[in-house]
């Protein structure tokens, strides 16, 4: 079973977004914000991490910064997730090394084709 | 709906469309008239049929035929036939076309938009290997309304997310407002015009490639000929068919064939005498 790790400061767009993973065939695991997250990766790597933009302690940006620069920390595959939707918002996101972008609110296509974008399902 | 309203009208959608509804789509005469009857001030259903049948009905029955034939698209839909485009036809048709180095591309049902503009997105990542070649879109479909959205090429937020890998988005759309919409570059590598498949469409000239997917779904099976015929005359001989998902030729004509290995992709059947035998171009 292919692992997931749900980085969100929201416990509601947590829960929704285990919901819709856990209904495409994903383990779940879940981090507050980038700091919790970057803990978590560096005992295990997830195959892919829904990633918040805007976070406290260390915002998703930070986080994907640190990710990339850990041992195998180019291995996953990172879908942000977020409100912020203007193109330097995606450029810059893409230039910190995510592979995909979700605009908040999101459906379980949108989640499934991303994934499927980053070649997951 | 009484089933006698609902057997007006599903003659009236076969005659105007091709729409062929069976017994158990009354369903979704309900949910797409339903609105349109209150846009139309008309208020009911039962007031929408009544108006129907009714002299001076013409222009509420090309709203409620494009009602009943507007479907859901998406950028890059499915993959395969985007695959199978940049993979197969378009290496095959550059080498056979190295002379007149012109294709022309027909979109047979385009919606909104999504599926041309795939290809265009596609053919302007390919602008190195297809330089110097001139590359006609045609896109058309029954609906002048979807035609106008697809024309200003605008999009949701939902739209864009839904097929579209987000490298994409950034390099081919300008955010307004909520809103995005495709650059000029992309749009204007695409020619709209509305058109109906059951009328004749040989006028249109030949072509290379024809994307027809996800409407003869729509059609009964006399009707599905008739159309795979026609586009079968329309088709240069080392041309394609792009047919959906759950469509295929097996049974309605034998004047396309399956590629191998390459899931909703034809070819005209050699062996079969009525397929363009000499690219004709276009009078558009």
């Amino acid at each position: 079973m292919k692992t997931c790790l749900v980085v969100d400061d929201s416990s509601v767009i947590r829960k929704v977004a285990r919901r819709i993973l856990e209904g495409l065939q994903f383990q779940i695991a879940e981090a507050e914000d980038g700091e919790q997250a970057l803990n978590a990766c560096q005992k295990l790597l997830p195959d892919a991490i829904l990633l918040d933009w805007n976070m406290p302690k260390m915002d998703g940006y930070e986080f994907l910064k640190a990710l990339r620069r850990l041992p195998g920390g180019d291995r996953p595959k990172v879908v942000f997730c977020t409100t912020e939707n203007d193109v330097a918002h995606i450029a810059r996101a893409l230039h910190a090394g995510a592979n995909e972008y979700i605009m908040k609110p999101f459906d379980k296509d949108i989640v499934e084709a991303k994934l499927q974008e980053v070649g997951l399902i | 709906m009484t089933p006698h309203d609902y057997d007006f009208l599903r003659t009236l959608l076969k005659q105007r469309s091709g729409l062929a509804l069976s017994d158990e789509k009354q369903y979704l005469v309900e949910s797409r008239l339903t609105p349109l009857a209150r846009k139309t001030g008309l208020g009911t259903l039962d007031a929408l049929i009544q108006k129907l049948r009714g002299p001076d009905a013409e222009r509420l029955t090309v709203e409620v035929v494009e009602a009943m034939t507007t479907n859901e698209s998406f950028f890059f839909r499915d993959k395969t036939p985007f695959e199978n485009f940049r993979e197969v036809m378009l290496p095959a048709l550059k080498a056979a076309r190295a002379r007149d180095k012109r294709i022309r591309i027909w979109c047979a049902a385009a919606s909104a938009g999504q599926e041309p503009y795939s290809l265009a997105m596609t053919l302007k990542e390919m602008a190195r290997e297809v330089e110097g070649y001139r590359i006609d879109i045609l896109a058309t479909d029954i609906s002048t309304e979807i035609l106008e959205k697809a024309k200003s090429g605008i999009y949701s937020q939902f739209e864009v997310q839904r097929g579209l890998p987000i490298q994409y988005l950034v390099k081919y759309f300008t955010k307004i407002g909520e809103m995005w919409q495709i650059t000029p570059d992309i749009r204007a590598m695409v020619q709209y015009r509305p058109l109906n498949l059951l009328r004749d469409f040989s006028n249109l000239g030949s072509f290379d490639i024809v994307y027809c997917r996800n409407v003869l779904i729509y059609f009964d099976q006399p009707t599905k000929a008739d159309v795979l015929s026609r586009i079968g005359n329309i088709v240069t001989h080392d041309g394609y068919l792009s047919l959906g998902a759950a469509e295929t030729v097996i049974g309605l004509t034998d004047l396309f064939k399956s590629v191998p290995d390459r899931r909703g992709l034809y070819a005209p059947n050699k062996s079969v005498a009525n397929v363009v035998k000499f690219p004709s171009r276009s009078v558009a």
